[in-house]
């Protein structure tokens, strides 16, 4: 399974009538297993990116090949989630097919049990983000598109929910498009980066890592860092990110 | 306890008004009451009772289900919106009145007519609560319905009628109260039953302790269906709700 990507731009009307360019000619691709990370500025137009990618904006120039009867797993940068249903069920309306089994244990890694049957607007942001990646995994999805999960949360909680990514990952083929805008997060994760440009968004490097994720020391991810500070581009990256 | 005590006041109070006012013009309540007794023990208050009921009931499905289904419509799509938006104006400024008899000249002295006109009185008022409902639906709920692949029917039942919900509830009292007072005018004008036709016999006669027997039975029925129905619709439809303070 494969995700082609190749936007030729994308221009947006203001009220105002002027025209904006939001997206440049982006193109990359995607496989299965592999983490995509896309990494920016703010406001570049990486969620304007992600609504083309995932089919919710067809106002484009371009093309996006998505395998047809890829299921999506998408974790929105706010919870999204269903204020009128409890916990579980807004897990299971997204995953109608999920079993008690693997339900229980998505909840035991993510630490939910215990607000099982709460309401969304009981929980807080970091448990609500929480929930929001329980239904992202809980469809089993084939393509899992992140955005900014880890956005506004703590260090501690940010790096156990890091974690957890990385774990549930690995434990299927699935590829997956990471949106941040945190070197930390894109170098632990990431198996690919793309660094995006300042809007509109292009994308100004592709940089692979080949240490395999769960070799990944802070040592390792040290010298990645400072690989990618050393990169000809770097100084523009650095710039770009911060 | 305080509403029974409010109502106790209310008993008080009238009782006081009758003393002064003369059994003629305000009969006291244990006068009425020995008239809603009679009427009941003969079966006609019943009678009237239920056959108004039947009418509010059949008129507030119509207008309701017609009234709901339009509303989303409109404020889903554009063109609709526009297309309908002049006659949702025309239909919310025509007087209750006018409806009534020009759907009794058209259609007859009829039940059917009768409904319809009912219907037509509060149809617009559901299309507007409801079209400000959909109007404010939360995309990005959509936009997650739309991600996850949600079943058509799923994201309607899970996703947006929730949203709806209070304004439904809105629609429904609002649109209840109206069907009340619009159905004894109808009933007046053009039935030979029902609590209208009741209050018109007992105008011409002046017979006020028959008039307040039949208003105040009709008022309370009113009563208990907003606290058993409409009201524990409201608080279900609320309950995810944080309570206000």
């Amino acid at each position: 399974m494969r995700l082609e990507v190749e936007i030729k731009g994308k221009t947006f009307r203001s009220a105002a009538g002027g025209m904006h360019e939001v997206l440049a000619p982006v193109q990359f691709a995607l496989q299965s297993g592999e983490v995509g990370v896309l990494i920016g500025p703010s406001g570049c137009g990486k969620s304007t990116m992600l609504r083309i990618i995932l089919g919710l904006d067809h106002d484009f120039a371009g093309h996006v090949a998505r395998p047809p009867e890829a299921r999506i797993g998408m974790v929105f940068q706010e919870p999204r989630l269903l204020p009128w249903r409890s916990v579980e069920q807004n897990v299971r309306l997204a995953a109608p097919d999920i079993t008690d089994a693997r339900l229980s244990e998505l909840f035991k890694i993510l630490e939910l049990d215990a607000h099982r049957s709460h309401f969304p607007g009981e929980l807080s942001l970091g448990l609500a983000r929480r929930v929001a990646l329980a239904r992202a995994f809980a469809v089993e999805p084939d393509i899992l598109v992140l955005d900014e999960p880890l956005a506004s949360l703590d260090d501690a909680l940010a790096g156990r929910l890091r974690d957890e990514i990385a774990t549930l990952v690995a434990s299927r083929p699935v590829m997956t498009l990471l949106v941040t805008h945190s070197l930390d997060d894109a170098v632990r994760l990431g198996d690919r980066l793309f660094f995006l440009s300042p809007r509109p968004a292009r994308i100004v490097a592709e940089v692979p890592i080949d240490v395999p994720r769960d070799t990944r020391g802070e040592a390792e991810i040290a010298a990645i860092k400072a690989g990618l500070a050393q990169r000809t581009q770097g100084d523009r990256v650095e710039r770009d990110i911060s | 306890m305080l509403r029974l005590l409010s109502f106790a006041l209310f008993l008080a109070i009238w009782w006081i008004a009758a003393l002064f006012a003369g059994g003629a013009k305000l009969p006291s309540p244990p006068a009425v009451l020995q008239v809603m007794i009679a009427e009941a023990s003969s079966g006609a208050l019943f009678l009237h009772l239920g056959a108004t009921l039947a009418r509010v009931t059949l008129a507030f499905v119509l207008a309701m289900s017609l009234g709901s289904a339009i509303g989303y419509l409109m404020g889903r799509v554009k063109l609709a919106d526009r297309l309908g938006d002049p006659w949702l104006i025309l239909l919310l400024n025509l007087p209750a009145l006018v409806v009534i008899v020009l759907a009794y000249i058209w259609a007859g002295l009829t039940e059917a007519a009768a409904i319809a006109a009912i219907a037509i009185n509060k149809l617009p008022t559901a299309i507007v609560t409801l079209r400000e409902g959909a109007r404010a639906l939360d995309r990005s709920l959509d936009e997650m319905a739309s991600v996850f692949a949600m079943p058509r029917w799923r994201a309607f039942r899970h996703v947006v009628l929730p949203q709806l919900a209070p304004y439904i509830a809105a629609s429904a009292r609002s649109g209840l109260s109206l069907v009340w007072k619009i159905v004894l005018v109808a009933e007046l004008l053009g039935r030979p039953n029902g609590v209208g036709f009741e209050i018109g016999v007992a105008f011409q006669l002046f017979d006020t302790p028959r008039l307040l027997a039949y208003s105040l039975t009709f008022a309370a029925v009113v009563l208990v269906i907003e606290t058993v129905l409409v009201q524990p619709f409201e608080a279900r439809a609320n309950r995810w709700r944080p309570r206000a303070a």
